[in-house]
């Protein structure tokens, strides 16, 4: 004790000292890291990459989880189409998510699969003074995917048979209801686990628009909306979070959209359409879906569609992004704006060939169509900065 | 005045320096001013939390009232647009008192073991295990749960029971609900797993505040080992404990991600046992990023305030408690 | 009366009682940590470390994918978090144990510790409407102000019950030889009591770098590393425990596996810290 006193201070101070250098290492550290994994991020590069590497650029967008596969997988293409120029954050967080931060304007673009509420585009008019635009990216499709071991893809569903589920009053698998639509196989007596998002999103609506519009009774009761009032079942977090819970629990039912369901080799029921016709799911049924006469806006709900083989359960996603793109906080400058509209028209056209590969519908050319009308809206302080863009990166 | 000396110790040089007013007088009020600013900040910061909640959460509240909002048993976002928290403060209510139930002796017994019976290079170990149950995030306890423990809990616990119910006695059954794993269940031994670290600590300080003397009295009278710890220590170390055990059900009222991951997010009573049901903190964070309407927002802000004030109480209850704890071991000492 | 040996025989079984609970809580530690580390370490590998995440078909059709923007991305969220909480932690501690008789006192301790129990996901939401809003995005230094404010109520609790396990006589014995209040507690007190302080700053750290719910709307994510290293300040950053929820809660058994990694090497972090906190407190009692 006596003899320890000096070394003990000197000891002190030493490790005080350590400890600050420690810290102040790890930040330069840090900062070193950040800086070599992008070279040239600050140094003047010679000739034509200088203009490339000071127009580097962050967009960030955030929403809809079901075409979330789809728009990183853009976003990994298109980054390296710009030589690492342009790079697209995109978050899913739920369509629910993607409309509110595209309100609270924390994202320069949103994705939903509900499109925006005759409230919200007159709240975005007073606002801004300009439209909210709900662009066409990709179609969603909605199938119902259980988990009952020894029973591949396949089985059918209806949509009072979806309904009656999803309200609770079958609550076995071998409930005389799914047996005579499924004759022939042999359903076990679990209970059914019904599975539903727990979060906002487009999914959820474009699955209750379509009870809504089978069932009454579930139109009165539940409704239809990015989340609403769920009569029974478990919640899980995001299109990924159902597909988990699904495959994790013996006996679920859930919905998920076609792509996750192939992805993950789910089992997926088939669906009797409006006209009577057993439709298994496809791209192909999806497109045919969405064979309809399209409003301008683009904002309409072709579920229960009308088409004789359409897939009953589908909708767009759509990308939401503001008429002035100058009155959007998160788009701090004219050249984000650009980047942005570029990468919009970049992905309804280029970008759209990496639907089929990767599980998605294409967009018809109708769609396409209305998007670059669309498109052509967009401005910078008035200024038609989409036109310009369009117009100009297809010399006529 | 200030002749070099070359031999100096810190005491001795600053005995030297010439007692400057600036120095002390204005020294010590920077000094004073700056900790009491940042003391300040966390007041700010509580308040401005508090108020924040409050205010942006006004909005659900006069549209439903404060008691109304409680009461509320529906929680509607799509049609009604009614909402109300009720199924969530029965849902926070019910897992955590049953998880505090569930931890309280096996933490109390781990904290009397390490302190009355393991050698203390055990003791040693133990109390650091626990500890680290507590440093563990609750994300990682999430994916275990999710991927491990609900699995495993569903097969080889709840489908038996639920069999068993189903034709020995059905009147339970809407009792027991689903048996699917994610539930009110798993939730709470989760739950009672992530508190237990907080009880054992409180518990352990008490018992090692334990005058010797009471230890030594009860040998004196020729007690065992473990009658010694329940005449005397136990009783001793009561405050610690229930102080011990209403910061873990604060803890447990706060626990949200590996809450969220498990508890089967539903938001419609009635919940039952093996059924999915939700929290107030669990519902805030499937919720917040995207609710749309208005009023949506404004409920879940206004839950995070009725959760503020449910932190505030029970960290008034422990004040309490460990205040009157150290007047009771201060009289004795 | 009862027999001494039926009450021996008591006191053998209250033992054993009692050991088998510790086992009961401990148990599932192990078992976690168990599973953590053998369903992760197949996805650790070098490009767990050195590449960016990318989506998910890259982790799918094999292409390389890591978590490497993460990793950079938790540390200097962590940091930045952890040199806003320094100050105003250590602050309100000394307030609390220096100058006991200020009459802001008991309301501090209330609100410190309500502050304390209050769920993180809460200062997460305080630190959206303060930071996030008014810049219009989400960024990294929005969620260090979230982890900031998980992390200022522990330092401040711990520093208090530090600073004040320094007996009273040193401080008196300080005044005496002519220091001022402020040198009192900087050159005496403050020393005396480091390895408190440390440990208080080190299980802050941990219990913060744990932390998902406050991370999911201020910090947000970015599937790529900034273009430029301000944008780990400026633009939403990646961090671990919120990579690790939006991978397990993922439908890809490939980005499963990373999530199982990436709870390895978040566990590893955050055992070190506690690993270190603990060694520091022990020296503490060699001396």
């Amino acid at each position: 004790m006596r003899s320890s006193i000096k070394p003990e201070r000197k000891n002190n101070m030493y490790s005080i000292r350590l400890y600050i250098t420690v810290i102040c290492l790890a930040f330069i550290a840090v900062s070193c890291g950040g800086n070599g994994d992008n070279p040239g991020g600050q140094q003047a590069v010679p000739g034509s990459q200088q203009s490339s590497t000071e127009s580097r650029m962050d967009i960030l967008g955030a929403g809809a989880t079901f075409p979330a596969p789809l728009i990183t997988a853009m976003a990994d293409e298109y980054r390296d189409e710009t030589n690492n120029r342009v790079t697209v954050n995109y978050q899913s967080i739920g369509s629910g998510g993607g409309v509110r931060q595209f309100i609270e304007q924390t994202v320069m673009f949103g994705m939903s699969e509900a499109y925006l509420s005759d409230q919200v585009m007159a709240e975005v008019l007073e606002k801004t003074g300009g439209r909210a635009f709900n662009i066409p990216i990709t179609l969603a499709d909605v199938v119902p995917t259980y988990n009952l071991p020894g029973i591949d893809k396949g089985l059918v569903f209806s949509g009072e048979l979806l309904v009656d589920i999803y309200l609770g009053k079958i609550t076995r698998w071998n409930d005389p209801k799914i047996a005579g639509l499924n004759p022939g196989i042999d359903l076990p007596r679990t209970p059914i686990t019904v599975v539903h998002r727990s979060d906002g999103s487009g999914t959820t609506n474009v699955w209750t628009s379509y009870l809504s519009r089978v069932s009454d009774e579930w139109r009165n009761r539940v409704g239809y909306a990015t989340s609403v009032n769920w009569p029974t079942g478990i919640g899980g977090n995001g299109n990924e979070g159902v597909a988990g819970a699904v495959q994790n629990t013996m006996g679920a039912i859930g919905y998920n959209s076609l792509s996750y369901a192939l992805l993950n080799n789910m089992a997926y029921g088939s669906v009797i359409n409006q006209s009577g016709n057993t439709i298994e799911p496809s791209f192909a049924a999806t497109s045919e879906a969405a064979n309809i006469k399209l409003p301008e806006d683009t904002r309409i709900l072709f579920t229960n569609t009308p088409a004789e083989y359409g897939y009953p359960i589908a909708g767009f996603a759509w990308m939401l992004v503001y008429e002035n793109l100058d009155q959007n906080n998160a788009i701090r400058n004219r050249r984000a704006a650009e980047e942005l509209v570029r990468f919009l028209i970049w992905s309804v056209t280029d970008g759209q060939k990496l639907s089929e590969e990767l599980g998605y519908a294409e967009l018809s050319d109708a769609a396409v169509e209305r998007s670059m009308e669309m498109i052509r809206q967009l401005k910078w302080n008035g200024e038609e900065i989409g036109r310009n863009l369009l117009d100009g990166d297809r010399p006529a | 005045m200030a002749t070099a000396i070359n031999q100096t110790s810190t005491s001795e040089e600053i005995l030297r320096r010439p007692p400057a007013i600036l120095y002390r007088w204005l020294g010590d009020k920077i000094f004073s001013t700056v900790i009491v600013l940042l003391g300040s900040c966390i007041i700010l910061l509580a308040v401005g939390m508090a108020w924040l909640l409050y205010t942006e959460g006004s909005m659900a509240l006069e549209e439903f009232g404060f008691f109304g909002f409680l009461k509320g048993r529906t929680w509607d976002p799509a049609v009604l647009l009614e909402f109300g928290t009720w199924p969530f403060l029965f849902g926070t209510l019910v897992t955590s008192a049953a998880a505090l139930m569930l931890s309280l002796f096996p933490a109390v017994a781990v904290a009397v073991f390490s302190a009355e019976y393991a050698p203390r290079w055990l003791a040693g170990i133990i109390d650091n295990l626990v500890q680290l149950i507590a440093a563990v995030p609750s994300v990682v306890i999430g994916i275990w749960g999710i991927f491990v423990l609900a699995p495993w809990l569903r097969d080889t616990i709840y489908m038996p029971v639920y069999f068993w119910t189903e034709t020995n006695a059905p009147g339970m059954m809407p009792i027991l609900g689903n048996p699917m794993g994610y539930g009110m269940t798993t939730a709470t031994i989760v739950l009672a797993l992530m508190i237990v670290p907080y009880t054992t600590a409180l518990t352990k300080d008490a018992i090692k505040s334990v005058p010797a003397a009471q230890r030594e009295a009860a040998r004196a009278l020729g007690a065992t080992r473990w009658e010694v710890i329940r005449m005397a220590v136990l009783p001793y170390a009561r405050s610690g404990i229930m102080a011990g055990a209403i910061l873990s059900l604060g803890r447990a009222i706060g626990e949200t991600m590996a809450v969220a991951m498990l508890i089967g997010n539903k938001n419609t009573l009635p919940f039952s046992i093996f059924g999915a049901g939700s929290t107030m903190p669990s519902v805030i964070v499937n919720e917040f990023r995207e609710a749309v309407e208005n009023l949506h927002v404004s409920s879940l802000l206004a839950i995070g305030f009725i959760l503020f004030i449910l932190a505030l109480i029970i960290n008034l209850i422990a004040a309490f408690i460990t205040c009157k704890l150290s007047i009771s071991g201060g009289q004795t000492v | 009366m009862k027999s001494l040996r039926r009450r021996n025989i008591r006191d053998r079984v209250m033992e054993v009682v009692l050991m088998a609970s510790t086992i009961l809580v401990l148990l599932p530690l192990l078992i976690i940590i168990y599973h953590v580390i053998s369903n992760g370490i197949s996805a650790i590998n070098w490009e767990f470390f050195t590449e960016e995440l990318g989506s998910p078909s890259r982790a799918m059709q094999g292409r390389p994918t890591g978590l490497v923007h993460t990793m950079i991305g938790t540390l200097v969220v962590d940091f930045m978090a952890l040199a806003i909480a320094v100050p105003v932690g250590i602050g309100a501690g000394v307030m609390l144990s220096e100058y006991p008789d200020h009459r802001l006192n008991p309301t501090l301790r209330i609100m410190n510790d309500t502050l304390n129990g209050m769920p993180a996901i809460l200062k997460g939401l305080f630190a959206f409407v303060l930071i996030v809003k008014p810049m219009g995005t989400f960024s990294g230094i929005a969620g260090a102000a979230a982890l900031a404010f998980v992390m200022i109520p522990i330092i401040a609790r711990t520093t208090e019950s530090a600073l004040m396990s320094i007996p009273w006589t040193i401080r008196e014995a300080a005044l005496a030889i002519g220091l001022p209040r402020w040198r009192v507690v900087l050159s005496t007190v403050m020393p005396a009591a480091k390895t408190g302080l440390v440990t208080g700053i080190l299980i802050g750290f941990a219990r913060a770098a744990g932390e998902a719910a406050p991370l999911l709307f201020t910090s947000f994510g970015n599937n790529y590393l900034p273009n430029h290293w301000t944008g780990f300040i400026f633009n939403p950053v990646d961090t671990l425990p919120q990579r690790l929820y939006s991978l397990a809660i993922s439908p890809y058994a490939q980005w499963h596996s990373m999530g199982w990694a990436s709870a390895i090497v978040l566990l590893g972090f955050v055992i070190l810290c506690f690993t270190a906190a603990r060694l520091a407190s022990r020296q503490k009692y060699q001396l």
